[in-house]
């Protein structure tokens, strides 16, 4: 194994330049260094001014989503040593606007967030007294969609949502089947009107691709086409009975 | 509601921030409520807490029972009515979760499922998996959703705290996407920004745990408590620092040496049984199996590793079924940075920095001795961790202590009037003193050359074991470096998510709270707990039952005062782990 590694790094400064430009950093390429290492290397001795998001290092906390070599990667779960002999391009993830450099504005994201109402709704008052029972199987029926880190490579990653920025995406409508399938939550008929929507479930085409670039395995495209069924006939519903029966 | 006034603003969206956020409007509908935080709330530290949190439900375990743990895990040195008051409300706190919808593990029949932990004597540690910090971070931020009475101020940086007349009225921030720089104003401040591990060189701490918060009250004149505490979790990966969590040992896994034995045995922590026995061997607290560690590498019985001695952590008797039902983000970690498998293989491990048990000085209700400042999580100490906290009590205590500054806050901000205008000035002052180093020209070193020698002065002056010697150097080398950075070079220059800034100042944190950590640790002349001095090595109850109280008087330099520790029921006794 060779002992440097190229990174060719998107660089971005609006107050400087109206176009992005890459820029190549010839670095130590070690077998346990992750792309974020390359980049904390960079960042420390060779040059400040490089702008990226990182947090935890450790594939939780979802900062640290960009695009290695054309795909939508957790730079600290993805490692040089699989890209060389490189070099390696390392751009921001594509479908969001660019604030510098490497970071990209997610507000977008939050916003749809809160639209599904991703908490518990209950039709009556707590329980005074303990918890909600739910016995394995029922936890297992929504944990899976529990998991996103939002780290948002799904919507790097979904060609609707590149052409249709109004799309809901997938990790806000895997996040609506969390508390949709979560055996405490009454609160299903309240996310259909944003999930049931052109926007919601049928803007997406499955092509599977948030799927495949989640990094924790949750299943966003299942949870779009297992939702489709619900919305017909919860809508069905919402047309043919009073809301009392619902 | 108008952005820039708020009555309570909250520094920090983790587990305890967002908590608080909860509370004050579950208290005070009617108040509206910020949240101020360097990062968008789920990136939160919370989110890396990977075992479980504690708190008394199965039947056969008491309160008496988690309290009396606590308080001998943190080597008396807890306040025993906070810590009373801590395992009382920590189930309500944890239900709560369950009914905000954290997906907690459960037993067969529907009820919550408890695990063992270290220094706990019942199976008492609520657990979703081993993603715990995980789960209940997005419970608590995608409950916070619904409150539209919370405003938030994602990736905004806290440079100052507003001080008026001795009150606190607001903080100074800075937007990192525009780079703009404006007063928030604020009848409370409640501080929720965590610990400060990377003040270390190697920690599980995220990147952003650089003690921001403990800084800022700290130079707006509160003292800092119990400092010189810092916990060394025994196991975390060589290299990178991750966790591996005490989970691993709870379900049976064993620490073994470089010839495969179960060394903790020789450290006064019990006989090695093939399961674990509670409150014994590996199930010992995190400071005894740290220290028991340092001894082993000295005998030479630790195995070499490119980046220093390890020991090894053994699952593989679990079997792929345990492991991948409770521990699959061990598993994961290990395939991820170690490139090892631990259904097959053995982890190398090490003890790293991984909690404060110090922090801002607060009262059981979060309140500081600023009028106006609260702090809850770990950014503050109560204290219920005394010396050593025990694993599984830092989520709980950031629910329990998260909700009482939030309700303490409220009631504050409900009865105050609203700020006055005379933090201008000081607004002005600030703004000026940042864009100064952000337009700052030549310089001599980068930031990060004095950021690492300050993490190898910390480890070297102030790590496991510290000794007067030790310690007169990290001083000497920490004052340098003070000096150093105020000519240090800043490179980026320009609006836009400057980054380099924001390390330079996170750096200037950190400086701060190494110096108040390695001042406070060089007055306290005993071991105890955490604090383990090779000159003072036995527990002092005469001389030291008591605070350490760090000031940082006008000419800058550090004083330290001392409180009672509060005793209700349980006399200091010695600790007693496996028999």
């Amino acid at each position: 194994m060779a002992d440097r590694i190229t990174l060719q790094v998107t660089r971005y400064l609006p107050e400087d330049s109206a176009r992005p430009t890459s820029r190549d950093y010839e670095i130590p390429l070690r077998k346990d260094w992750s792309i974020l290492d390359g980049l904390n290397h960079i960042k420390d001795h060779v040059d400040g001014t490089l702008s990226y998001r990182w947090s935890c290092r450790m594939g939780i906390c979802g900062s640290c989503g960009m695009t290695v070599n054309g795909e939508p990667k957790l730079a600290c779960a993805t490692f040089l040593a699989d890209y060389a002999p490189g070099p390696v391009r390392v751009e921001p993830l594509n479908n969001f606007p660019v604030i510098r450099d490497l970071v990209v504005e997610i507000g977008d994201f939050l916003e749809k967030l809160s639209a599904v109402k991703p908490w518990i709704i209950r039709e009556d008052e707590e329980p005074v007294d303990g918890e909600y029972l739910q016995t394995p199987a029922e936890l297992a029926e929504y944990k899976q969609f529990s998991m996103c880190i939002n780290c948002m490579l799904c919507y790097s990653a979904c060609p609707v949502y590149g052409l249709e920025p109004g799309f809901i995406g997938p990790a806000a409508i895997a996040l609506a089947q969390r508390y949709n399938l979560d055996s405490r939550d009454q609160g299903s008929h309240e996310r259909l009107d944003v999930l049931s929507t052109d926007e919601g479930v049928w803007d997406c085409t499955f092509v599977g691709e948030c799927t495949r670039a989640c990094p924790k395995h949750v299943d966003p495209a299942g949870a779009i086409q297992r939702y489709k069924p619900t919305a017909v006939t919860e809508t069905l519903k919402a047309f043919l009975l009073p809301r009392g029966k619902r | 509601m108008a952005r820039g006034s708020h009555d309570v603003l909250i520094v920090g969206g983790g587990g305890a921030g967002l908590r608080a956020a909860i509370a004050v409007l579950e208290a005070e509908p009617r108040l509206d409520v910020a949240i101020v935080s360097k990062v968008y709330p789920m990136r939160s530290h919370t989110v890396s807490a990977e075992g479980g949190a504690a708190a008394v439900i199965a039947s056969g375990d008491s309160l008496e029972e988690h309290a009396h743990d606590t308080i001998a895990g943190g080597d008396w040195l807890c306040d025993q009515d906070a810590v009373e008051a801590f395992v009382k409300e920590a189930p309500e706190e944890l239900l709560r979760l369950e009914h905000w919808g954290c997906p907690w593990s459960r037993e067969p029949d529907g009820h919550v499922a408890v695990r063992p932990f270290g220094g706990m004597k019942q199976m008492r540690t609520w657990y979703a998996a081993d993603k715990t910090g995980f789960h209940l971070l997005h419970t608590l931020f995608q409950t916070s959703l619904k409150y539209d009475r919370i405003t938030r101020y994602d990736e905004w940086f806290v440079t100052k705290l507003l001080v008026d007349d001795g009150r606190t009225v607001g903080v100074v921030a800075l937007e990192l996407a525009s780079g703009r720089i404006e007063a928030i104003t604020a009848k409370a401040v409640i501080l929720a920004t965590g610990g400060c591990g990377r003040v270390f060189p190697f920690t599980t701490n995220a990147n952003i745990k650089t003690g921001d918060g403990m800084a800022l009250a700290y130079r707006a004149g509160a003292p800092l408590k119990d400092m010189e505490f810092v916990q060394y979790h025994p196991t975390g990966l060589p290299f990178t620092g991750i966790l591996i969590t005490e989970a691993a040992r709870a379900e049976g896994g064993w620490l073994v040496n470089k010839d495969g034995y179960r060394y903790l045995q020789d450290y006064d922590l019990g006989k090695p049984e093939p399961t674990p026995v509670l409150k014994s061997m590996e199930l010992g607290p995190r400071d005894r199996l740290s220290q028991a560690f340092v001894k082993e590498a000295e005998k030479g019985r630790t195995i070499d590793s490119p980046y220093g001695q390890v020991v090894y952590l053994d699952l593989r008797h679990l079997g792929e079924a345990v492991i991948a039902a409770k521990l699959p983000m061990v598993r994961e970690l290990c395939l991820d940075y170690e490139n090892l498998d631990p259904v097959k293989e053995l982890i190398p491990v090490r003890p790293v920095v991984h909690y404060m048990m110090g922090g801002v000085h607060t009262d059981i209700d979060g309140t500081t001795p600023l009028a106006g400042l609260y702090a809850a999580g770990e950014v503050a100490c109560v204290s219920i961790n005394g010396a050593n906290r025990l694993g599984s009590n830092s989520l709980p205590e950031c629910l329990v202590f998260g909700a009482r500054a939030g309700r303490a806050a409220a009631a504050f901000a409900a009865g105050a009037a609203g700020p006055a205008s005379a933090e201008h000035a000081q607004e002005r002052d600030e703004r000026r003193g940042l864009e100064r180093l952000r337009r700052r020209d030549g310089g001599q070193e980068p930031i990060s050359a004095i950021r690492e020698e300050m993490q190898e002065t910390m480890e070297d002056g102030a790590g496991i074991y510290r000794s007067a010697d030790s310690m007169t150097k990290a001083a000497d080398k920490l004052r340098e470096l003070q000096e150093r950075f105020r000519s240090a070079r800043v490179s980026d220059h320009s609006r836009t998510f400057n980054t380099e800034l924001i390390a330079a100042l996170e750096l200037s944190c950190m400086l701060d709270v190494a110096e108040a950590i390695v001042f406070s640790a060089s007055r306290r002349e005993e071991s105890r707990g955490a604090h383990q001095r090779t000159d003072f090595p036995a527990r002092d109850d005469d001389h030291y039952l008591a605070h350490s109280l760090v000031h940082r008087d006008a000419a800058a330099s550090p004083t330290v005062e001392y409180s009672p520790v509060t005793i209700t029921r349980w006399p200091p006794a010695e600790r007693v782990y496996g028999r």
